[in-house]
């Protein structure tokens, strides 16, 4: 089985879109020659040339409002922002003009573009270039929002990315660029809304993504040490939910923890804990406990940030607390 | 190729369409017919007309919510247009969009737009879109002074130069930044300098003058087709009423507006059409009986509509 990185992973889905459909054109800072700061998109400006990567400059309003153009008139941008938290000087184009064109439009217009970008902590990058930003783009309407946490999901997400006709915000994470896993060399593709049950377990329902998909494993492996069973599901996508999956896990083990590194304060945790008591309250013999960021701008100092980001400890704590 | 008389009495019958259509779509927002807010174009449809005659049904066009005018200008279907302000299900967005965000792709409307200056930079991709497959088509985006001050703004104006698109970014500087005088707003004179700081040609036009916007227009046109990149107009205008109605209007005197009344296109156009370009007044008449009756049929098309159903709400979200 070949084992090749995220950060290969998401270039391959990116090689194979732009070999098959050349309305796929890229647009960014610092992409071509550079390869992009992760060095994700290294090799493209040499294969496809300089049309379809563009190298933009410092100019996130601009070169966004530029693919919302490009989407509404027949091509595929794909955007690539070097840190999802310059995505509010381009906040307006996201919001405003490209998750609403189709509605607003009365369904005259499509626009067929992807923002992809890296977000999260863990490196000591401070609070402008370390925040989880999912529960933004999934409580706005329109857009479909995707948080591969593996080699595999990165490719396979990406690829179906690249043939959707909506607006789709392509999360990954920068501490998982280096990440190794199995992907194949055929094509693949994962759809959209269903989430992936990483390990499967009968005592407590374990729900994560991106990174924090990794925290929960190794939480649940340890949970395990002490004869606690725990089901981890990955759920890939949050625009569309896989309600049903975290739903039919609940009812077979009647407790719900949910670990997400974007802050605690309303994530996705906090919608998904409201879905599953509307839904499946006859069946939750615990509190529904939550795991995600502390409440403040994420510092850069590691043993602050270590405080302040989630990881696995913060997960145990959380299924130890509602098993005992 | 010089405009035929049947070219100069169809740019008067559209601006008297956009007159007409404003002044009905006032009314009907007086009544209540219409909801939130509504920026009649009143006084600046020689810009629209003199400005969307020089660009083809392909070209693509973004403008703002002051946009009812180019829109129709354009090739947007009047009785689509007047139904969408009723919030009809037969209107050109089905109700979902309202006065601020007409939009038709088949005519190359990508769109008007309710946040300023955010249209700059989607024409861009448009453009792009058209050079990537090698069309001539252009990109024409409409915006007022005010959109002059908006970083998005001079991001767009920044892309398009060093990419070369083909696109006309068309400024209306009808002296008003929505409420505030843009005098104050802005330290050089003259709008058109700052573009031309960004390395694109530029050009200042009577926007009251709509042969004069059609010829400047033209020109840009023709240099974006031939790929020699963007251009700059600045089009003096004025807007005859208020920023929206119910505008109380305390940033201009009544002297002031009188002025501009006096230069009214809408009835210095048709006296130039019969004094330099052999039209006669039947002619003028006919238009105007013509025009008259035209917007009692897209009135009586709006208002007979059907409402949209409740869940419609729920559709249009997903391709």
């Amino acid at each position: 089985m070949r084992e090749i990185t995220y950060a290969q992973a998401v270039r391959e889905a990116l090689t194979e879109g732009m070999t098959h459909d050349p309305n796929i054109i890229l647009i960014g800072e610092d992409i071509g020659l550079y390869g992009g700061v992760f060095k994700v998109t290294e090799g493209l400006l040499a294969k496809f040339g300089p049309e379809r990567v563009r190298e933009t400059p410092i100019s996130e309003a601009g070169f966004v409002g530029a693919a919302v153009g490009m989407a509404m008139t027949g091509k595929r941008p794909v955007v690539e922002l070097m840190f999802m938290d310059f995505l509010w000087v381009a906040s307006d184009q996201v919001f405003n003009q490209a998750a609403k064109m189709r509605y607003m439009s009365g369904g005259r217009v499509k626009v067929p573009m992807v923002i992809r970008s890296q977000q999260g902590g863990g490196r000591g990058n401070g609070a402008q270039h370390s925040q989880s930003f999912e529960t933004i783009f999934t409580h706005i309407p329109g857009m479909k929002v995707v948080l591969p946490a593996t080699p595999y999901d990165a490719k396979g997400l990406l690829k179906t990315a690249l043939r959707e006709d909506n607006p789709v915000i392509f999360i990954e994470h920068k501490l998982l660029y280096n990440t190794r896993g199995h992907v194949p060399e055929e094509d693949y593709a994962i759809p959209f809304g269903v989430a992936d049950i990483k390990r499967e377990g009968s005592d407590v329902t374990l729900v994560s993504l991106s990174r924090t998909v990794l925290f929960a494993l190794e939480a649940a492996e340890e949970a395990s040490r002490d004869g606690v069973s725990v089901e981890v599901i990955d759920l890939r996508t949050t625009v569309p939910l896989d309600l049903e999956a975290i739903l039919k896990s609940v009812r077979k083990t009647g407790r719900l923890v949910i670990a997400h590194e974007a802050h605690r304060r309303l994530g996705i945790g906090a919608e998904i804990a409201a879905l599953v008591q509307e839904q499946a309250f006859d069946y939750l013999d615990a509190p529904i406990a939550r795991v995600g960021a502390m409440d403040v701008p994420i510092p850069a100092s590691k043993t602050l940030e270590d405080v302040v980001l989630p990881g696995k400890s913060h997960i145990l704590d959380a299924i130890r607390a509602i098993v005992s | 190729m010089p405009l035929t008389q049947d070219d100069l009495l169809r740019m008067y019958r559209m601006m008297l369409l956009i007159r007409r259509f404003e002044e009905r779509a006032t009314q009907y927002f007086m009544n209540g017919q219409i909801r939130g807010s509504f920026h009649p174009c009143i006084g600046q449809e020689a810009t629209a007309v003199g400005g969307c005659f020089a660009l083809r049904q392909d070209d693509y066009m973004t403008c703002t919510y002051r946009g009812h005018g180019q829109s129709l200008a354009k090739g947007l279907d009047a009785k689509e247009a007047m139904a969408e302000l009723l919030g009809r299900r037969t209107g050109c967005s089905k109700g979902k969009g309202g006065s601020m965000h007409f939009t038709d792709p088949r005519i190359g409307l990508l769109g008007e737009n309710a946040i300023v200056g955010a249209g700059a930079a989607i024409i861009n991709g448009a453009a792009l879109t058209a050079r990537l497959d090698g069309t001539d088509q252009v990109g024409l985006t409409f915006f007022g002074d005010g959109a002059t001050n908006q970083g998005v703004f001079f991001e767009a104006l920044n892309l398009a130069a060093i990419w070369q698109l083909p696109v006309i970014f068309f400024c209306e500087n009808n002296l008003y930044s929505e409420m505030t005088p843009i005098r104050d707003m802005v330290r050089t004179d003259s709008l058109a300098d700052r573009a031309g700081a960004f390395g694109m040609a530029t050009a200042v036009v009577d926007g009251y003058d709509p042969l004069a916007v059609y010829d400047t227009t033209l020109a840009a046109v023709e240099r974006a087709r031939a790929g020699g990149g963007p251009t700059f107009i600045e089009a003096m205008t004025y807007r005859l009423v208020g920023h929206m109605v119910g505008d109380s209007e305390p940033y201009r005197t009544k002297e002031e507006v009188a002025e501009w009344r006096a230069r009214d296109p809408i009835v210095m156009f048709p006296r130039r059409l019969v004094a330099e370009f052999g039209v006669s007044e039947q002619q003028i008449g006919a238009i105007d009986a013509a025009v008259a009756a035209e917007i009692e049929e897209i009135a009586r098309f709006a208002e007979q509509s059907p409402w949209p159903e409740p869940h419609e709400a729920a559709e249009d979200m997903w391709a």
